[in-house]
């Protein structure tokens, strides 16, 4: 693999191989994921329903289920390995550093606590110790005085200061009556304020990778626009790197500097926004981006991809996106490509471009 | 002012309101509610409402106290209750000066400088009873229990009669309402605390540990319960704290179920999977996060089992595990009452009629709580 210029890599990922073990048999979801994400950008991960989009997020956050096996693979994470850290390391390091927005806003918030209890708790988790070892939130230092800045400060203190924070986080993602907003329950709420809510509680924490899986999946076609916009408005003031999870090609369009396009475990193509859409080289984006409708083209009948989706127990051999790929030849069925930079900072996983390097 | 702390009462009183309102609308309820508010006022004040002489003659109570609920309300006391009355009334329905005015009038009307407390004898002391007229009814009742029943002396006024030992079977029943009750809630509670603690961890680590706990609990399950509790009694002897810890026994693991059931369908939800990637320990999503989640179906079942513990503790009382025949338990008032059914049926009828509508009480609070908190019949 070439390298990536010279700015920094927040995480890698390596090789990452996941199985589901399930009644049917074992459930090959990941095979062979290899991702890099550069510090401060927002990464798009697009790709069909249960092409591991998702369970790559959860494997970064440590969150997969019980019934899952982590073949092989690394994760590193600022230095680290992820995947060889205890679990209340990566508790740790959820609580501190990585944080997730959830595809459904509706039942991602405890319906019994309020807004404000929520919200306070997940800063807690972050600030909490700092707080109490005389760390200022450094917008809020005035509002408070700041002349109890140096001592140790007491429980009552410490929830007046999360409270604040609670208040910045809400206003930051333009919720108005921030006030009235803390003391209601989740029911109270429409579903793109509970989005916002969730978006408030993550941009709180000031992670340094924030997940956001699947975020306008649930939400209806104006919300999404707000909430898309507001992803825009943000990434001019945080300094965190943003993985952006969506199957809507649009999303990424939008909001995304680099986008990697996941096929049935694999990542076929990463390259940035500008270059996947103006030249699409592995087989599978070209049939995506073709299937796009064209509100200004004529009656014609929509593109698809053939075929279906693969079934990952019995996965097909080597490329898995060969049964379907309409430029398939023999090395596509015996030998997995690997993911190869064609030009600058575009990498594709295709044979269709090995062929002539006599590989 | 912590802001925060009222910010989040205000939304837990609107929540609370609506419940009320919910509740209120329901006769039933409001007849437990009504009854068991009695009852519980009662058992405060039986000390004043008891004749004195009553309390001079031996209840054959040894050192044991009453129980929590009538131990000497001091003037603090008073205080602390009616201002947490007065606080919640205004919370609830806003005009400040009426609730506090309305309060300030039971106050009055009820306190009393200083509630006696209820003499304890000395086990040592004089042990011949000296009651004049056993197992007699007044002449002037409204009820007539029949020619065979004695009736008192003109000169005494008993209002349902007397016992078997001549005590004022009225008196008898008041003292025995706060001793039965306060033992209920101290059963209901610490079953309830310990169940949910059991359940809650054996949903959550799941497993191992999930198997280990509820085949313990299953233990308990395959005996049945007033069986178990009659052997557990017979095995720990006859004092009320055995008898409590007894029942204690027999009672905790259906709250293990309950809460079990509950918490396995709460935590594959999706908000605690969001609370796992905020980072949160394990401890604090299930103890601050699910259990509140979780937790209605077992308050509703709490309240429900007031009356039942009610029901078996007399029950044991009644099949002769009594610590003392003078012991003024309903159970075994009733129990007394076998034996002279024929002389004096009111010997067995008033503490059985008084044991069915505390149980009645609590068991349509319990009905009317569950009608309020299905979510089905939410807004």
């Amino acid at each position: 693999m070439e390298k990536e210029g010279t700015q920094q890599m927040l995480l890698e990922i390596q090789d990452l191989r996941v199985n589901f073990t399930t009644y049917a048999g074992k459930v090959q979801v990941l095979n062979g994921v290899d991702l890099k994400l550069r510090e401060g950008e927002i990464f798009g991960l697009v790709g069909e329903s249960g092409c591991g989009k998702s369970v790559t997020a959860l494997t970064i956050a440590g969150l997969l289920p019980e019934n899952s096996e982590i073949v092989s693979g690394e994760i590193m994470f600022a230095g680290d390995d992820l995947l060889k850290k205890s679990s209340n390391q990566m508790r740790e390091i959820r609580a501190m550093r990585v944080a997730m927005i959830f595809q459904d806003p509706m039942t991602f918030l405890n319906p019994v606590l309020t807004v404000g209890t929520q919200l306070t708790e997940s800063i807690d988790v972050r600030y909490g110790k700092a707080i109490s070892q005389g760390w200022r939130p450094p917008e809020i230092g005035e509002a408070l005085g700041a002349t109890s800045a140096s001592k140790r400060v007491g429980r009552r203190e410490k929830k007046k200061i999360l409270y604040h924070m609670g208040i910045q986080a809400l206003k930051r993602v333009r919720l108005p009556d921030a006030e009235r907003l803390m003391k209601s329950f989740p029911h109270e709420l429409s579903g793109g304020m509970r989005q916002r809510v969730m978006i408030a509680m993550a941009l709180a924490r000031n992670p340094d990778l924030l997940i956001a899986d699947e975020i306008t999946t649930a939400l209806d076609v104006t919300i999404q626009a707000q909430i898309l916009e507001l992803l825009r408005v943000l990434r001019g003031e945080l300094k965190s790197t943003i993985v952006v999870i969506t199957h809507d090609l649009g999303v990424v369009a939008e909001v995304c500097d680099r986008i990697g396009v996941m096929y049935a475990g694999d990542v076929v193509e990463v390259a940035t926004v500008e270059d996947l859409f103006a030249k699409p080289m592995h087989p599978y984006t070209q049939g995506l981006l073709h299937a796009i409708p064209i509100v200004t083209g004529g009656n014609e009948r929509l593109e698809s991809v053939k075929g279906t989706v693969p079934d990952l127990i019995h996965p097909p051999p080597a490329c898995r996106f060969n049964p379907r790929c309409p430029h398939a030849w023999d090395l596509c069925s015996q030998k997995k490509p690997e993911l190869l930079a064609e030009s600058p900072g575009h990498f594709v996983a295709c044979h269709l471009y090995t062929k002539g390097k006599g590989s | 002012m912590s802001t925060k702390r009222t910010r989040e009462s205000q939304a837990r009183t609107e929540e609370l309101k609506y419940t009320m309102h919910q509740l209120f609308r329901n006769p039933l309820v409001v007849l437990g509610l009504v009854l068991s508010v009695f009852f519980i006022v009662a058992s405060i004040y039986v000390t004043k409402i008891m004749n004195p002489n009553a309390l001079t003659n031996p209840l054959g109570l040894g050192n044991m106290t009453l129980g929590s609920l009538s131990v000497n309300p001091s003037i603090f006391l008073n205080i602390l209750i009616y201002g947490a009355i007065a606080y919640a009334i205004q919370r609830l329905y806003g005009n400040k000066w009426a609730t506090i005015a309305f309060v300030a009038v039971i106050f009055i009307i009820l306190y009393v400088p200083i509630p006696q407390q209820l003499q304890a004898v000395d086990p040592n002391g004089p042990s011949n009873l000296m009651y004049e007229q056993k197992l007699c009814w007044n002449s002037q009742s409204l009820i007539n229990w029949g020619t065979q029943t004695t009736s008192c002396p003109a000169s005494t006024n008993y209002l349902l009669g007397t016992d078997d030992f001549g005590r004022d079977l009225f008196q008898m029943i008041l003292i025995a309402i706060p001793l039965d009750l306060s033992i209920a809630l101290e059963i209901v509670l610490i079953a309830t605390a310990f169940g949910v603690v059991v359940g809650a961890i054996a949903a959550y680590s799941g497993g191992k540990i999930d198997e280990v706990l509820l085949r313990i609990t299953d233990i308990f399950f395959a005996f049945p319960g007033l069986i178990l509790a009659l052997v557990l009694a017979a095995v720990l002897g006859r004092t009320i704290t055995t008898l409590t810890i007894a029942v204690l026994i027999v009672w905790w693991p259906t709250y293990v179920r309950l809460i079990r059931g509950q918490i396995l369908a709460e935590k594959s939800k999706n908000y605690v999977e969001a609370l796992k990637s905020l980072g949160l320990s394990s401890r604090r999503i299930l103890f601050l996060h699910i259990i509140p989640n979780s937790i209605y179906p077992v308050l509703v079942q709490s309240t429900l089992d007031i009356g039942g513990v009610i029901l078996t503790f007399s029950a044991l009382m009644f099949l002769g595990f009594s610590p003392s025949p003078v012991l003024p338990e309903l159970g075994n008032l009733a129990s007394a009452g076998v034996t002279y059914f024929f002389q004096a049926p009111w010997l067995i009828f008033f503490p059985g009629a008084t044991i069915v509508v505390i149980s009645l009480a609590f068991n349509l609070i319990g009905d009317g709580i569950r009608d309020v908190l299905d979510p089905r019949l939410r807004r």
